[in-house]
């Protein structure tokens, strides 16, 4: 009887929040959870920069930055993604090292950021495809391509053959590409839908808003985030001379050259759209001629996507090693060189479609293509959809009153 | 032979290596620090002090001449040089349009820094960046740019600039030279001389913090003292403001200031208060706490405040001392539990609290307490309890060498032909003491110009210009 009085007593003080310290049996609730090591990083360094705030013009980050005071799990994630790795706050800072706040914004916004792509992956498990990008990259690439060329010789007999006048039917029926490609372009958009709903979820401006003023200002918001992603607005240096590559001087390349790549994959892909729409809408079946509008739109985009690509790869073999991190660079490459690999695969076919080499081709392109597709939710793709997020996040935050009353005088 | 030799890598250095070499001349611009350090105090500046007198890109209003005056002889009480004064004020109207063209770009005012908003242009990611963008407008113009060369003396012959010799003992001759090395802040000997030993057998000076940088050793212009040039200011005069004690050494920077004083009540080493905290505007105040912490007992002091006052000043580079209680507090930063209870429980007593607000000199202020709290008093009666520890941090010196329009650099009143100095060297002619926010960066363009151009007319060997032709030059 004793024995139960006791407990009662400990319990009841327990749950009163009495008799705590060391004795308390009560595990703490933690305020927020506990931040991992990259997170802490972004955490310490926004501390310091939100002391100094001389950066603020050059991008989104730091606007943001102000509107906190303290930098929780869900801050850093936001953050790192509305982080558009172009530098400039780098070279600007005092406290960059051999400083010893050894503050480094860009470097550990892309460690956090590694980090979201990897932890709101879908499924979950996928996740760990980030941290061997390469590899993953590697083997997609081998996959597919062994996959079509396996394919094209089990449909056609063999990879040449008299010239079939561009007819890729002849090799793959349309259903079979269309059932193939349109399975996996699905799976893509949920997996990337899935990951960018869970990451929405938890720096949704809702969660620390009232959400009929976040309603009221959505359609506003929606639109300058699209302009600012589409635009690469951020890639600008807020002064309109760029960003910065291997050193301190602003180049407007990286964004020009991320556009012939944006806008390229995008024209491939209304290619895509509209030869579709051509096969089932209109029975006009391929081969389209040279001046037809998918292919026009194919040829031009796939020109933006040599041009895009080789170009986002020359920077980056010159950029600076302190920006970002390092250690992402076979994602960031890998990605490119898919993307080159798609465009020049893309044009080859489309200059030898009439010769013996049409099946051999096109089993390549379309190896690399179902490569492509397939890292698409596990590799660096995946930044141009949680950077939107971030954009729309911050286009509807800015729109709301700031409830910071700093130095007010 | 190289037309100028500028020395010193700042802002001011930048200007005059940038104005000789536009002028035609050849430049070599010598940096003491190595890359990763270039620039002196100037990559710790954010803005720059303009008159104007309609809204301009970035500034809103108009900031008249006589306005900019009127400020400049209230901080200094009355220690500057109209003339010379004036001679900055009309060159920061219209001297941005130059800074652009050498890739300096401006900003809208920071968050939290609206006050400031009519008067002074920020620089977009602040002086590190300006200062890139001046080095690389140097490289590009073809200006020879060496990092890692100290100087450490000129030679002179009468009070013609004849060469410079490096510390590593290199002799450098040039046709004119620039001086725009900075003061002697970083020389910590110097500074416990000119600040002496105090009643208590403290030597003050070896408290303090340097929010700059390390380079600023002060070398050259003692040199130049010694060698017989006129100078200007007091040794013990700097411009110092209270900054966090955990703060480095050196390169603290803006990002160590605590700006939470005029919210709470601020301690001594023996828990005791010492100045009114709300005698002002922190802006108007905050200059003359580095001082003021100067003088008390090991030089150092704590701002106190409690959860009220959180989120309504800009947020402090360390975290503060947190604690439940007011005992709990002292005991945390090591101060005597029941002084530090009773002075703040005095102060909360005396506290009268009319309408609190933190935007004007409000009503809030204490009653029969000494020192009194004039403005703010809000008792400290609201767990949490923060602490932050003060020291005082050294920005700049005002020490410098005397100079009239031209910048040249005198010796018993007589300007030399060809040695002329800019910048924190010869800040002191218009700023004795005090400060305003963005004036040095006013000094040091304004003149930093003026002996670039000076130097560069002085090694073609043009006659002596006027001040008026030297400014017209320069703009």
């Amino acid at each position: 009887m004793q024995q139960l009085t006791d407990l009662v007593a400990r319990a009841r003080a327990d749950a009163d929040g009495i008799g705590g310290g060391a004795t308390s049996r009560v595990i703490p609730i933690q305020p927020a959870l506990p931040l991992t090591a990259s997170e802490g990083e972004v955490a310490r360094i926004l501390q310091i920069c939100n002391a100094c705030r001389y950066c603020e013009g050059f991008c989104a980050v730091f606007p943001a930055m102000t509107r906190r005071l303290e930098f929780g799990k869900a801050d850093t994630h936001y953050l790192a993604n509305l982080c558009h790795n172009c530098g400039a706050c780098l070279h600007a800072c005092q406290y960059a090292p051999p400083h010893e706040f050894a503050v480094n914004v860009p470097q550990a916004m892309a460690q956090v950021r590694m980090q979201t792509y990897h932890d709101y992956a879908w499924p979950p498990a996928m996740g760990a495809l980030y941290q061997r990008a390469g590899l993953t990259v590697a083997l997609a690439l081998a996959g597919g391509l062994a996959l079509f060329l396996v394919l094209a010789v089990a449909m056609s007999g063999s990879l040449l053959h008299e010239p079939l006048a561009g007819n890729f039917y002849a090799i793959f029926p349309h259903n079979f590409l269309a059932l193939v490609f349109g399975a996996v372009f699905l799976f893509v958009m949920f997996a990337l839908a899935m990951g960018v709903r869970r990451f929405w979820r938890e720096v949704s401006p809702s969660r620390d808003n009232v959400p009929a003023e976040v309603t009221g200002v959505r359609n506003a918001a929606s639109a300058e985030a699209a302009q600012d992603a589409l635009r690469l607005k951020y890639l600008g240096g807020g002064h309109g001379e760029g960003c910065n590559n291997e050193d301190d001087r602003f180049t407007l390349w990286r964004r020009r050259f991320h556009h012939f790549t944006f806008y390229g994959f995008m024209l491939c892909f209304a290619s895509t759209c509209v030869a579709t729409l051509y096969h089932y809408l209109f029975s006009l079946h391929a081969p389209y001629a040279l001046t037809s509008l998918p292919v026009l739109l194919g040829t031009a985009g796939g020109i933006g996507l040599v041009v895009g690509p080789v170009g986002l790869l020359c920077l980056n073999l010159r950029r600076d090693l302190a920006h970002g991190d390092v250690a992402q660079r076979p994602m960031d490459r890998g990605f490119i060189a898919l993307l080159l690999l798609t465009s020049i695969t893309g044009l080859a076919l489309l200059a030898w479609r009439d010769t013996p080499f049409m099946a051999l081709l096109l089993a390549v392109h379309l190896g690399v293509v179902m490569a492509l597709f397939l890292t698409l939710p596990y590799g660096k793709f995946a930044h141009g959809i949680f950077r939107s997020a971030a954009l729309l996040k911050f286009a509807i935050e800015k729109r709301l009153p700031n409830r910071l009353q700093l130095g007010a005088d | 032979m190289i037309d100028v030799l500028v020395v010193g890598g700042g802002n001011a250095a930048l200007c005059a290596a940038l104005m000789a070499r536009e002028a035609g001349a050849s430049v070599l611009l010598l940096e003491a620090s190595p890359k990763a350090w270039r620039g002196g105090n100037s990559q710790h500046t954010r803005n720059l002090r303009c008159m104007h007198d309609a809204p301009q890109d970035v500034l809103i209003e108009a900031y008249p001449e006589e306005e900019y005056w009127q400020d400049l002889l209230k901080v200094t009480g009355g220690l500057t040089d109209e003339h010379l004064a004036r001679l900055v004020i009309r060159a920061s109207s219209n001297c941005r349009d130059w800074m652009r063209s050498h890739g300096v770009h401006f900003q809208p005012p920071l968050s939290g820094a609206l006050h400031v908003a009519r008067t002074n242009a920020f620089f977009m990611g602040g002086g590190k960046a300006l200062v890139n963008a001046y080095f690389r407008s140097a490289e590009r113009l073809g200006v020879q740019i060496r990092y890692d060369t100290p100087v450490a003396s000129v030679e002179l012959d009468g009070d013609r600039f004849v060469a410079a010799r490096t510390e590593a003992g290199e002799r450098i001759e040039a046709k004119s030279c620039v001086l725009a090395a900075g003061g002697f802040e970083s020389n910590r000997e110097w500074l416990r001389e000119a600040w002496g030993q105090n009643e208590r057998g403290e030597w003050p000076a070896d408290n303090f913090l340097i929010r700059g940088t390390r380079f600023n050793q002060g070398v050259l212009l003692k040199h130049m003292i010694a060698a017989g040039a006129d100078s200007i200011g007091d040794p013990s005069q700097g411009h110092m403001v209270a900054i966090d004690a955990r703060a480095p050494l050196y390169d603290g920077g803006i990002c160590t200031r605590i700006d939470c004083v005029s919210l709470g009540v601020v301690v001594n080493r023996e828990a005791k208060r010492f100045y009114d905290e709300g005698e002002d505007f922190w802006l108007k105040r905050y200059a003359i706490w580095g001082r003021l912490v100067a003088q008390q007992p090991g030089q150092i002091a704590w701002s106190v405040i409690d959860q009220k006052a959180v989120g309504r000043f800009m947020p402090p580079v360390f975290p503060g001392t947190q604690a439940n209680t007011l005992g709990e507090l002292a005991r945390k930063i090591g101060l005597d539990e029941a002084t530090f209870v009773r002075t703040v429980e005095d102060y909360n007593a005396a506290c009268h609290v009319g309408r609190f607000d933190h935007t004007a000199l409000d009503d809030c202020h204490t009653e029969g307490l000494a020192p009194a709290k004039t403005h703010w008093a809000r008792p400290i009666d609201t767990a949490p309890f923060y602490a932050y520890p003060v020291r005082p941090g050294i920005t700049f010196t005002y020490l410098g060498l005397k100079v009239d329009e031209t910048a040249a650099v005198r010796f018993g009143g007589r300007a030399s032909p060809n040695l002329f100095v800019a910048g924190e060297m010869m800040a002191g002619n218009v700023l004795g003491k005090g400060y305003t926010a963005g004036v040095g960066m006013s000094i040091g363009t304004a003149f930093g110009r003026i002996a670039g151009t000076q130097a560069a007319n002085a090694a073609k060997n043009l006659s002596k210009k006027s001040p008026e032709t030297a400014l017209a030059a320069a703009h």
